[in-house]
């Protein structure tokens, strides 16, 4: 069972369509309270779409105890999945409307200021994904492949390892990001064909955790 | 790099193509969803459905269309024709629809560009404009001008100048739909489009005379746009998408090659 959290971000239903279409259960959490029970059931999954703006997002969570709740999963080890908004305000904050933010990972959200007057903003359309660090979701995933992305911002996370896929858009920004059981995507998986739908079915098989990570408890 | 995508038109009639489309595989000939299924199994970027319905009062058979489609469709698609209010806009989106195409109705009331925009956010409205060559005079001073009605009443708006307002008024792409060229499959409006794409600083799209992919590489390149309208050089099946792209791509042009 995926629990979507909705938080009247955007359309949430293009994530459910997806997910419908794929076979898996999704159900939506509206406050702090529904998303706490979801993420207690066994096998618990968790996506966090969102279009908009970042302060009003970040209101409404708050408003509806959401943003609590997911830090709470998060720390719980619940498989999380960020998608276009959803991937920068998991970020400590985002230069739209200067919003302090969720802070799951270290990191920042910039906007595009593209030196080269011919990069249109937002970024929007299909791009190429280039993988810098293998990651369960990413399985698959060959040179060339791309992503469908509608954003005018980035997340920028502090630490470099943290990102897991980049995109080149007048500048290298990271598409894909992700820490332990979080990962999160700028580009709308539901809406880049069959190889978002692939991403989304590996998140929905995913047991939240990494091979390096694996590697490191096999070490210790 | 970003990709330059390849848009498939459909228009659809009291819920069924109102031109006929020519594949082999499709049982359901004349049918949008399974015909809109097979544009994106064979690599389409993205599709717009225009509804053309003769009484636009019953927009239930369009807005179920729309449902089917984003239900099993998984690239964005945009819907247009006959959206007159930001409720009908709401509706469509609602409905499973990326972005709506304002025509028309945002010539008579330009605000409905901004309502939109305000009510969805700029990504979701695409300003969609028909464009008649004419005599340049000091009201046309581009010599492009806006009409309606399938391009039977002129406007007296400069098109350069209306892409500029709808830029303002909220838009986030545009849509230049040559009338001239429309239908003649002797390739796209160059100079048009080139014109405003270099009037924007959004996305352009260039609608209308699209016969071949040397079409598609000229306007993709020497007219500036971002994206190029197909229909009937699909819909006839003279060429797959794949055929279109590969040209394309051979050309030195950034299309989405795997899906």
């Amino acid at each position: 069972m995926i629990a979507i959290v909705d938080y009247d971000a955007g359309n949430l239903t293009s994530v459910r369509r997806a997910l419908e279409h794929l076979g898996v259960e999704s159900r939506l959490a509206a406050t702090g309270a529904t998303l706490r029970e979801a993420a207690a059931e066994p096998h618990a999954r968790i996506i966090f779409p969102g279009v908009g703006h970042a302060a009003a997002a970040m209101e409404a969570l708050r408003e509806r105890g959401l943003d609590r709740a997911l830090g709470d999963a998060f720390n719980r080890g619940v498989p999380i999945l960020g998608i276009c908004l959803g991937a920068q305000i998991i970020l400590s904050h985002s230069a739209e409307g200067d919003t302090a933010c969720l802070g799951l990972l270290p990191g920042d959200c910039p906007r595009f200021d593209p030196q080269d007057a011919s990069l249109k903003v937002p970024h929007m359309g299909w791009n190429e994904v280039a993988v810098v660090r293998p990651h369960p979701l990413l399985e698959g995933v060959a040179p060339g492949d791309a992503f469908y992305f509608v954003h005018s911002y980035y997340p920028q996370p502090t630490h470099r390892g943290d990102v897991l896929a980049t995109c080149d858009y007048g500048i290298t920004f990271p598409a894909m990001i992700g820490h332990g059981n979080l990962v999160a995507t700028q580009f709308h998986p539901e809406k880049s064909g069959r190889i978002g739908l692939s991403l989304l079915r590996r998140f929905a098989a995913w047991d939240g955790t990494t091979e390096s990570e694996t590697q490191e408890e096999a070490d210790a | 790099m970003l990709k330059k995508r390849i848009i498939a038109c459909l228009d659809v009639r009291d819920g069924k193509l109102a031109k006929s489309v020519k594949f082999v595989n499709t049982k359901d000939i004349g049918l949008p969803v399974p015909v809109a299924r097979e544009y994106y199994e064979g690599g389409i970027d993205e599709l717009v459905f225009y509804d053309i319905t003769a009484s636009s009062d019953d927009r239930a058979i369009m807005l179920d269309v729309v449902s089917r489609v984003a239900a099993q469709i998984f690239i964005p698609f945009s819907v247009g024709g006959g959206l007159r209010t930001v409720e009908d806009c709401g509706q469509v989106l609602l409905a499973g629809a990326e972005k709506v195409n304002v025509n028309t109705a945002a010539v008579k009331r330009p605000e409905l560009i901004a309502e939109a925009s305000r009510a969805f956010g700029a990504q979701c409205v695409v300003l969609s404009m028909d464009v008649r060559r004419v005599e340049r005079t000091a009201e046309i001073p581009s010599g492009y001008e806006i009409v309606i009605r399938g391009g039977r009443t002129p406007m007296g708006i400069d098109a350069l100048e209306w892409a500029r307002r709808g830029e303002e008024l909220g838009a986030g792409e545009i849509v230049v739909n040559a009338i001239d060229a429309d239908g003649t499959r002797e390739g796209y409006e160059i100079t048009l489009t080139r014109a405003v794409a270099e009037t924007v600083g959004i996305p352009v799209i260039a609608s209308g005379g699209g016969g071949r992919p040397e079409h598609l590489y000229d306007v993709l390149t020497e007219g500036r746009a971002d994206a190029a309208l197909v229909a009937s050089v699909l819909h006839y099946g003279e060429y797959t998408i794949r055929e279109l792209k590969e040209h394309l791509y051979r050309r030195g042009v950034s299309v989405r090659m795997r899906w």
